[in-house]
């Protein structure tokens, strides 16, 4: 077997488990499955290529490669413009669609359904917009370095792995060391009980869409650089994003990580072994004996 | 001076079927009150729409001189309330420590600290393990954390849904002792609660609901001998009120 899954592996379970961290931050404090959020991914990548287009057409030095990575200054700066711009997307669909559901008293299917409609108006205003045909932040070729073992890697690919470990132990501080953090594992236990001890459950949820926005448009930077930009980038991460939340544990954030790295690794493992073809029934599979085996995850807690 | 007015309540879940029917009282600063009542009187739901859990279709709720009237629970404690539900009333996922940090985080940031010392001071069991979760406390110790939890933010109204509910006898004193304490401190208490005998031992008043309407309100001695209360309770008074 070619080590070189390892590598691959965990620069899929990056991009998978930031994502994840992103759903189940949101399943746990919103209390529903939200489909939207694969498409938060795609928007996210599509908002930040815009954004590094402006910038580019304003300063065309940003877009020149910055030794050893394939892209210039101009897309970091571009993140930022594209997660503002996804948290706005992010927080105006809460409030003309899931706030709305919420104030209703609606059911949590209910609100399921309304995301799955709403990621599917999403995913075709992508396509409508950009057009099917896939997009890149760079055109520069990077030839993968050797890493010892039989393993080699691109720059871009293990800037990515240290971005996406760099993010989590900032979101693991921020939820089990802060205020906020405090809020939100509150809230995420029992949001009527929050309001009794003075927390704003209103502001609660609008930092976790905001929070979760900021990694899904990451996320989708990140697949977008190894990658492509596609409009149904998003929807094609959606299961492997939902077994790597619900392996992980709903509401932990170490455990979407390690969930998304497991679902990488499995999916780069059985691409070697049993072929590339079923490569997305690995995320089924695990989701599947996850729910039967172990529903609370690996660091959920029952009935959580 | 007035520290709780509620006027003319109605309350519930349905606006056509208000479990609270047009209740009015009003509480003196300093003043340890009980809400007695039948099972489905409407105790615990009418303490829960003064907390903002519950929706009010009619009525006033002034807290002080302030109407509070359908504020969110939130709003309500940052103006003085503080509520403690008759279950599910911690964060069982969180550490003693953590209950007390976030019921802090209302307190202007020079007082968080010293807020939480005093706590731990008036309640020596959770002092004794902070950083455990709360979730492995015993049922009393859970309804101390809770009423730490409430007394952190020294609010100028105290209301508990029956404290003593699901505790042994022994854990029932221990709670009530510390509710003596409190009322002593000078902390205006309201108190629903099933176990007459202690209710009417620690409180001056007592008001008795029957089917969401106030039967009742005077002292609490009136009540000890039960004959009264028995009165209330089945329903001669109440028809009386009624009519």
């Amino acid at each position: 077997m070619n080590p070189q899954a390892i590598i691959d592996g965990l620069i899929a379970g990056s991009t998978i488990g930031l994502g994840a961290i992103g759903l189940t931050l949101t399943y746990s404090i919103l209390r529903f499955a939200n489909f939207t959020h694969g498409d938060f991914l795609a928007w996210g990548a599509y908002l930040t290529l815009t954004v590094a287009g402006v910038l580019g057409g304003l300063a065309a030095g940003l877009g020149a490669p910055v030794y050893p990575f394939s892209f210039g200054w101009g897309l970091p700066l571009a993140m930022f413009g594209g997660v503002a711009l996804t948290v706005a997307l992010t927080l105006g669909l809460d409030r003309i669609l899931f706030g709305k559901l919420r104030a209703r008293g609606a059911d949590a299917i209910i609100i399921v359904m309304a995301s799955f409609g709403a990621s599917m108006a999403l995913r075709s205003l992508l396509e409508f917009i950009f057009t099917a045909k896939p997009a890149y932040f760079t055109k520069a070729l990077q030839i993968a370095k050797p890493l010892g073992l039989g393993m080699r890697a691109t720059p871009d690919q293990l800037l990515v792995i240290g971005l996406t470990a760099l993010l989590v132990v900032i979101l693991h501080l921020l939820v089990t060391r802060s205020a906020t953090g405090r809020a939100m594992r509150a809230v995420s236990e029992n949001p009527s009980l929050a309001g009794v001890y003075g927390i704003n459950v209103d502001t609660v949820i609008r930092v976790t869409w905001i929070i979760g926005a900021g990694l899904a448009c990451i996320a989708g930077v990140m697949a977008g650089l190894l990658v492509q930009i596609r409009p149904y980038m998003g929807f094609d991460l959606l299961l492997p994003l939902f077994s790597a939340a619900i392996l992980g544990g709903i509401g932990s954030i170490p455990g979407a990580m390690l969930g998304g790295l497991i679902i990488g690794l499995a999916e780069a493992f059985a691409v070697q072994i049993v072929g590339a073809e079923w490569r997305a029934a690995i995320s089924f599979v695990i989701l599947v004996l996850v729910l039967m085996l172990r529903p609370q995850g690996l660091f959920g807690q029952k009935g959580a | 001076m007035t520290a709780l007015s509620v006027a003319g309540l109605n309350a519930g879940y349905d606006p056509d079927l208000p479990i609270v029917k047009g209740v009015s009282f009003d509480i003196t600063r300093g003043e340890a009150v009980c809400i007695l009542g039948p099972n489905g009187a409407g105790k615990s739901t009418m303490i829960k729409a003064i907390a903002g859990l519950v929706p009010c279709f009619g009525g006033s709720v002034r807290l002080g001189q302030t109407d509070v009237t359908g504020l969110a629970p939130h709003v309500l404690v940052r103006n003085g309330m503080g509520f403690v539900p008759q279950t599910e009333n911690i964060f069982t996922r969180l550490t003693i420590l953590e209950n007390l940090q976030i019921a802090a985080q209302l307190l202007p940031k020079a007082e968080r600290s010293g807020r939480i010392a005093a706590m731990l001071d008036m309640f020596p069991d959770l002092a004794a393990r902070p950083g455990e979760l709360a979730g492995a406390l015993s049922g009393g110790q859970r309804q101390m954390l809770a009423a730490a939890r409430a007394l952190l933010t020294e609010p100028q109204v105290l209301m508990l849904d029956e404290p003593s509910a699901g505790l042994s006898p022994k854990l029932v004193g221990q709670v009530f002792d510390t509710l003596r304490r409190i009322s002593e401190a000078g902390v205006t208490l309201v108190l629903v609660e099933q176990n007459v005998r202690a209710a009417l031992a620690l409180t001056e008043r007592a008001l008795v609901l029957v089917d969401g309407k106030l039967a009742h309100d005077g002292p609490t001695d009136a009540l000890h001998d039960g004959k009264l209360l028995g009165e209330l309770f089945l329903g001669h008074r109440a028809a009386e009120a009624a009519t």
